[in-house]
């Protein structure tokens, strides 16, 4: 077979592939780079190559610090995922007898079942004045007064890593299960403790699964509307919310796009800030 | 043989395609609000007219509009809309000319005709089917009803923490203005410094800023004891259940909502959809939909009164309706640039 129709034949298996990143992902994007650049003259859209859209972002306060809310929230979800699902994985790997171990996950992330919305207003309900928490807490004479729980940011990062994280938990078990137990056998011959086995060993070689479930926590984090939009009570706006706010009554699709187009620019950073500092390419 | 399996098999073609036709002939597309959706109001419609009347909600007068401009023409029938940004619509030339003398306008509450909002150059296009108040909703048990009655009082220390504000921000913004003594029609750009800072002491004083459900929600569970900017709309469906959370139209007055519907330009329907408007605005239609599951509301057509209960009237208030209607400004309805003006005001407030 000549080396012309080997080609030829590769590109007709990468194809649909190709086809189907260019209709849904590149084509999509140029559309919405473009209507970055359009603006709106009252309610006729005016294609272009106009800044001025970005140049809002600059000049409106309240943009600005959307987007900074929006990278606070993220950051500290991401953490507090990690930090949750790291040992819960660990245990459901390491602790939980095989047999039980497919079981275990199931009850990981059954939440995943139920409705996305619905468990944003259950924690809504969860978080109030009068809801378990407060009462649990007046009940045991913790405090005197209820908290106010609901309709804060403690409430937004609470619905986030309640979701996060179950995904977090299953990439972190599916890198620690592949781990041979000859590492930690090894480590702890050449005399490191445990903590030195997870540190220097354990650790190491879990990044790629830590890293994979922080970049996806990161992404759904940060483009999310329901979450803060439910539970956060509108105290504070992040990106998702005032996108939405300037397609809801005036239909500014260029300033929404824009605003997107950032948000999509922000992802990318990060991902390249984490690849660059941990060298993915090494693990 | 052959021949008369290829005369069934055109008929059997033709009729299908009758059946194509009629069937598309026999079904109505309406972009509409949560409360058209209620089988109540529309099972009469579809059962009189042999019709199938698809329902679509949609949530903002920019998300419909953006809706019917990627649409093809003759895809929707009917619109339901703010009754402020009905000169939207009819601007974009999306609607179509009403048969005004069909319409029972004379009946209805006049200062909800609004002639002037749904018409322009003396042709009408669109008809107000239901009204209401974005004011001040509260829990009796939990505040002092007298403090209701004045907006400042509301807004004031005394509930600090116990306020949620309805996430709208032109009703929000009218009461503000009210509050400052400035009408909801007198709102230009000079007028957003003072109701900027009523809107910061209103904001200090929020626990949430809610849309409908989150603050239905936040009333019911006593997470607030306020919500501004509720009204009928956001208690009347809890009234048996919940006798407590009340609303009361403060002194300085509060905003009235309307909402329109009129049938699209580019419908193919003109016809059915006319009826169905003359359906909702007609007395049994108002009395449906001013009940609806969704949200309860006042019908513009007084004479819906003849087909609700006392119960659901006194719910709705309706003796008092003359009084409410005198005490009420129409909400904001501002141009573009008041809009964005606007729209960064409510923004940068909720940032603080």
């Amino acid at each position: 077979m000549s080396a012309g129709s080997d080609q030829a034949r590769g590109w007709g298996f990468a194809a649909p592939a190709l086809l189907w990143t260019m209709a849904f992902f590149v084509v999509p994007f140029v559309v919405m780079g473009a209507m970055s650049l359009a603006t709106l003259d009252g309610r006729t859209l005016v294609w272009g190559l106009h800044l001025d859209n970005y140049a809002e972002l600059a000049s409106k306060a309240y943009l600005a610090r959307a987007i900074f809310v929006s990278l606070e929230i993220t950051l500290t979800v991401t953490v507090v995922s990690i930090l949750l699902a790291y040992p819960l994985a660990w245990i459901i790997a390491f602790r939980v007898p095989q047999r039980w171990q497919r079981l275990a996950l199931l009850l990981a992330i059954l939440p995943f079942w139920t409705s996305y919305v619905v468990r944003s207003y259950a924690w809504l309900l969860v978080l109030a004045r009068e809801g378990v928490v407060n009462q649990t807490m007046l009940g045991l004479g913790l405090i005197s007064e209820p908290l106010t729980l609901a309709n804060t940011r403690f409430a937004t990062v609470t619905g986030f890593v309640h979701f996060f994280v179950m995904l977090l938990t299953l990439t972190i078990y599916a890198n620690l299960v592949q781990l041979s137990p000859n590492y930690r056998r090894a480590a702890m011959d050449l005399g490191a403790s445990a903590f030195q086995t997870f540190r220097h060993v354990i650790l190491p070689l879990t990044l790629p699964g830590i890293m994979t479930g922080a970049f996806l926590t990161f992404v759904l984090c940060i483009g999310d509307y329901i979450t803060p939009q439910i539970l956060g009570g509108n105290t504070e706006l992040t990106v998702p919310q005032v996108i939405m706010v300037q397609l809801g009554r005036r239909a500014d699709f260029p300033l929404a796009a824009a605003l997107a187009i950032v948000l999509m620019g922000i992802v990318t950073l990060a991902y390249l800030a984490m690849a660059r500092w941990l060298r993915l390419d090494r693990l | 043989m052959t021949a008369k399996i290829l005369f069934r098999s055109v008929a059997t073609t033709a009729l299908v395609g009758a059946g194509t036709a009629a069937s598309a002939q026999d079904e109505l597309n309406a972009l509409v609000w949560c409360d058209h959706t209620d089988p109540a109001l529309i099972e009469p419609f579809e059962a009189e007219h042999n019709v199938t009347v698809n329902l679509r909600e949609y949530e903002g007068t920019g998300a419909a509009l953006a809706l019917l401009e990627q649409s093809r023409p003759g895809d929707w029938d009917v619109l339901v809309i703010d009754g402020i940004d009905v000169f939207r619509a009819i601007d974009a030339g999306l609607l179509a000319e009403l048969p005004a003398d069909e319409l029972p306008t004379d009946a209805f509450f006049p200062e909800v005709v609004m002639s002037e909002n749904n018409g322009s150059d003396g042709a009408i296009y669109a008809v107000t089917e239901k009204f209401g108040y974005n004011t001040i909703s509260y829990n009796s048990d939990a505040v002092d009803a007298a403090d209701m009655e004045n907006l400042s009082s509301v807004w004031s220390e005394k509930y600090d923490g116990r306020i949620s504000i309805y996430d709208y921000y032109l009703p929000v913004m009218g009461l503000a203005a009210l509050e400052q003594g400035i009408d909801t029609a007198a709102i230009d750009a000079a007028a957003l410094e003072p109701i900027g800072e009523t809107l910061s002491q209103m904001r200090s004083r929020a626990a949430s800023v809610a849309g409908v459900v989150a603050a239905q929600t936040a009333l019911a569970t006593g997470e607030v004891d306020i919500v501004v900017g509720g009204g009928e709309w956001l208690t009347a469906v809890l009234a048996e259940e919940r006798p407590e959370l009340t609303w009361t139209i403060p002194e300085e007055g509060a905003v009235r909502w309307t909402q329109s519907i009129g049938v699209l330009a580019d419908s193919e329907k003109t016809d059915l959809a006319t009826e169905f408007v003359k359906y909702i605005v007609s007395a049994e239609g108002q009395a449906r939909l001013a009940t609806s599951s969704c949200f309860w509301g006042m019908p513009a057509n007084a004479e819906a009164g003849d087909f609700l209960s006392d119960a659901q009237k006194d719910v709705l208030r309706w003796d008092d309706q003359a009084d409410y209607l005198a005490r009420t400004q129409l909400y904001p309805a501002p141009d573009t640039d008041l809009d964005i003006e606007m729209q960064d005001l409510w923004l940068n407030t909720l940032q603080q």
